[in-house]
This record gives C-alpha cells, sequence and structure tokens, in this order.
C-alpha cells in the first residue's frame, strides 16, 4: 500500500468509521486518485463503514416510467429528451400496467417503487395520473412508493405528501461546477430549490447522479461532498450509459476501477446513507460488479430494468445478496 | 429476447441487420436494451420498459413482448 493512501484510508477509518463523520472534499479526492494496489483497501473500509453505519440490510427497489420521453429539458446523457434524434418515443404507462408493475416489483421482495416521469415539472395531467396511480398501488399491493417528477412547486410537494409518497428522488446529477456542461435548461439552484422543499415536506430525499459524464476527479469529489452538504437519505449511484442521438452518446464508460474508486469515495463521504446502485452499472463494472460494489459501501440496489435500459435479473441480485448473507430490508424497516 | 431478424436492425434501424460487423455493436447493446425499431418497416416503436420485462409496439406490425417466447 503507498504511503499516501495509508494516510488518507488510515484517516477516513478514524473520522468516518470510528466517528461517523463523512470525509472531507480534499480528502475525497485523495480516495478518488488511489493507486490500483489500495482499491481493495478502499473498498474494504467502505464496507466496514457501510456495516457499522447501516448494517448488513440491502434495501431493493424496484423504477419504472409512468410518462416516457417527450422532455423538454436537455440533460446531455438522456435519451428522453426531446430535443435530441434519440430513438425514443413518447409513451404512458396505464394504471394497470402501473399496479401491476408495482405488485411484480413487490413479488422480489423490494420495499420500494419509484414512479418516475420525463418532465421538467408535472403538470396537471401528470399529477392527476400519480393521484389515481397512487391510489391503485396502495389498494393492490404493500410497498413504498417514491416519485421523481422533475421539479415542484410547493403545492406540488404538498400533493405527494398527501398521496402517501414517502421519498421524492431528484438527482443533482453532477457537481454544480460541471452542471452547466450537462444542463443548459434549466440551473443546479432549481434542483437544488426543489430539493429544499422535499426536506422540509417530511419526506425522504433521494438525491444522487451520474459519474462518468466527463467531469474531472475533481468535480467528482465536489460533487460527493455537495451531497454530502444535503445529508440526502438516499444517494443513487449511476454510471454513464451512453445513449445513441445524445451528445454524450461518443463518451466512453468509465473505467471499472474508476467506479470502484468512486463508490468507496461516496461511502466514506456519505457513511449513514443509503447507497443505492443504479443505472449503468451492468456495463461499467460487469456481473462481478455488482459483488464488489456490495461488498464496497452499497447497501441499496435497482432491480430488474431501469427506464428505458435493462438491468440484471432481479433474481441474480436477490441470489447474490443470499451468498452474501446480506438481508434485503424489509418493508417495516428502516436503514 | 434477441435482436429480432428482419429487414432493419431493431437497435439503430438500419438496413441489412445480418451484416454481422456492421451490427456486431447493436447485438451487443441489445443484451441491456430493448429494441427500438420495427425490424419491418423500421418505424421506432411506442417502448414501454418495466422492472421484469418490456413491450415495443410498431402501429404497422404490431407488439413485440420479452415475455413471449
Amino acid at each position: 500500500m503507498s504511503t499516501s493512501s495509508v494516510s488518507v484510508l488510515d484517516r477516513a477509518r478514524t473520522r468516518v468509521l470510528e466517528e461517523g463523520l463523512g470525509l472531507e472534499e480534499a480528502d475525497i479526492l485523495e480516495v478518488l486518485r488511489l493507486p490500483d494496489e489500495d482499491i481493495p483497501a478502499a473498498l474494504q473500509l467502505a464496507h466496514e463503514v457501510r456495516m457499522r453505519w447501516c448494517g448488513p440490510e440491502v434495501e431493493v427497489e424496484g423504477i419504472v416510467s409512468l410518462k416516457t420521453g417527450g422532455c423538454p429539458e436537455d440533460c446531455h446523457f438522456c435519451s428522453q429528451s426531446g430535443l435530441f434524434s434519440s430513438p425514443v418515443r413518447s409513451v404512458w404507462l396505464d394504471i394497470p400496467s402501473l399496479v401491476k408493475a408495482a405488485q411484480q416489483t413487490a413479488a422480489t421482495g423490494a420495499s420500494e417503487f419509484c414512479i418516475v416521469a420525463a418532465v421538467r415539472g408535472p403538470d396537471a395531467k401528470l399529477m392527476q395520473q400519480m393521484r389515481d396511480g397512487v391510489k391503485a398501488i396502495k389498494e393492490a399491493v404493500d410497498i413504498h412508493v417514491a416519485a421523481s417528477l422533475g421539479m415542484l412547486t410547493q403545492e406540488q410537494v404538498d400533493d405527494l405528501v398527501d398521496m402517501g409518497i414517502h421519498r421524492y428522488n431528484h438527482n443533482l446529477e453532477t457537481c454544480k461546477s460541471y452542471f452547466p456542461n450537462v444542463v443548459t435548461t434549466h440551473s443546479w439552484e432549481e434542483r437544488w430549490s426543489t430539493l429544499k422543499m422535499v426536506r422540509d415536506s417530511g419526506m425522504e430525499v433521494c438525491c444522487g447522479g451520474i459519474l462518468g459524464l466527463g467531469e474531472t476527479l475533481e468535480q467528482r469529489a465536489e460533487f460527493a461532498a455537495q451531497l454530502a452538504e444535503l445529508q440526502p437519505d438516499e444517494v443513487p449511484l449511476n454510471f454513464l450509459n451512453p445513449r445513441p442521438g445524445t451528445p454524450l452518446g461518443d463518451q466512453p464508460v468509465m473505467d471499472p476501477k474508476d467506479a470502484l474508486r468512486a463508490i468507496a469515495a461516496f461511502r466514506l463521504a456519505l457513511p449513514r446513507t443509503i447507497l443505492r446502485y443504479a443505472g449503468g452499472r451492468e456495463i461499467t463494472l460487469g456481473d462481478l460488479g455488482t459483488r464488489e460494489g456490495l461488498l464496497g459501501g452499497i447497501n441499496a440496489v435497482i432491480v430488474g430494468n431501469y427506464l428505458t435500459t435493462l438491468g440484471r435479473p432481479a433474481t441474480s441480485d436477490l441470489e447474490l445478496l443470499q451468498e452474501l448473507k446480506m438481508p434485503v430490508k424489509a418493508l417495516s424497516a428502516t436503514l | 429476447m434477441s435482436a429480432a431478424v428482419g429487414t432493419y436492425c431493431d437497435r439503430c434501424g438500419e438496413a441489412d441487420p445480418a451484416d454481422a460487423a456492421a451490427h456486431a455493436g447493436c447485438r451487443a447493446a441489445r443484451e441491456l436494451e430493448p429494441p427500438r425499431y420495427c425490424a419491418h418497416c423500421r418505424r421506432r416503436m411506442k417502448v414501454q420498459v418495466v422492472p421484469t420485462g418490456w413491450t415495443a409496439s410498431c402501429v404497422e406490425h404490431g407488439t413485440l413482448d420479452s415475455s413471449a417466447p
């Protein structure tokens, strides 16, 4: 192990593992710069931190797109923007299909079901579809319902609370300094504003982003530090899956070792947060990457398919959890 | 479900999907993607992905379902 990495991991052992405090930005950057031979030690420490401050349970979630495509925003990674020549067409999911997807998700043992819409923010039609859909889900299946509908007004926040939405996802996507390179139709601060309203409403805050958008390691560290400042209940970690027709369609897939460094670094920045493996893990890390992540700080997974792309079969992840003796978080439990 | 054999590649919509070299990347990508173009007429399909599968509908040639054999 190199001398410098001994010192950053030693500092992390004291500050993060023993005291439960997240690493500060300069040390997060040092973890992101660790030499290859120190990655296993970083992942091991991140795993110890997760086990100490979060426990062995893994939160399992399914996600579904209620409204796909045709989004007016220009998030450069997203195949659902109506501004790019992506092959993804606009489509709405009907309520019986939404309920069926929730039932199938619950059947995997998942405790979370997140309804997502590709919009700048919800309009009256989408809010009505949510009202009807959430009511139908709650009548049919016992599962926590989360939502991700873009930027919200205070009235919409209140409506979602009334519907019984227990967690709201709104990703910052990347750090503040790199955001204008990724999105130009709205600002990082607008997203932050929605997150503050969600936090104040009592709903749980789910906020993460996508790594491998072309950001520097310094910006990756900046992003982890900004998430730590927000203190979200959950951080979904996506890795860019370059989509045809988008401005980032030719961006190379993130180096798997950089992805593993990032998993360790984000856990050391956020010792008590639900850190979820989300999109792009299959293409970035392959099948073995799921195991390495779960033994390196990850304590939640999206099972099955994503919004427009496919994931590993849910059974593969569930069998792995069983093998690793990591229990699936029960519906009534909190991490 | 693997890529449907037809006149067009169901991932990129270009012709000659049987050309192994031209569409090797598409075939690999389709392991983790639903089809986007109708292999018969290259219309963009309406695709709905759910946690356990997907459907892809062409207005002319009907619906493909990941659960179909």
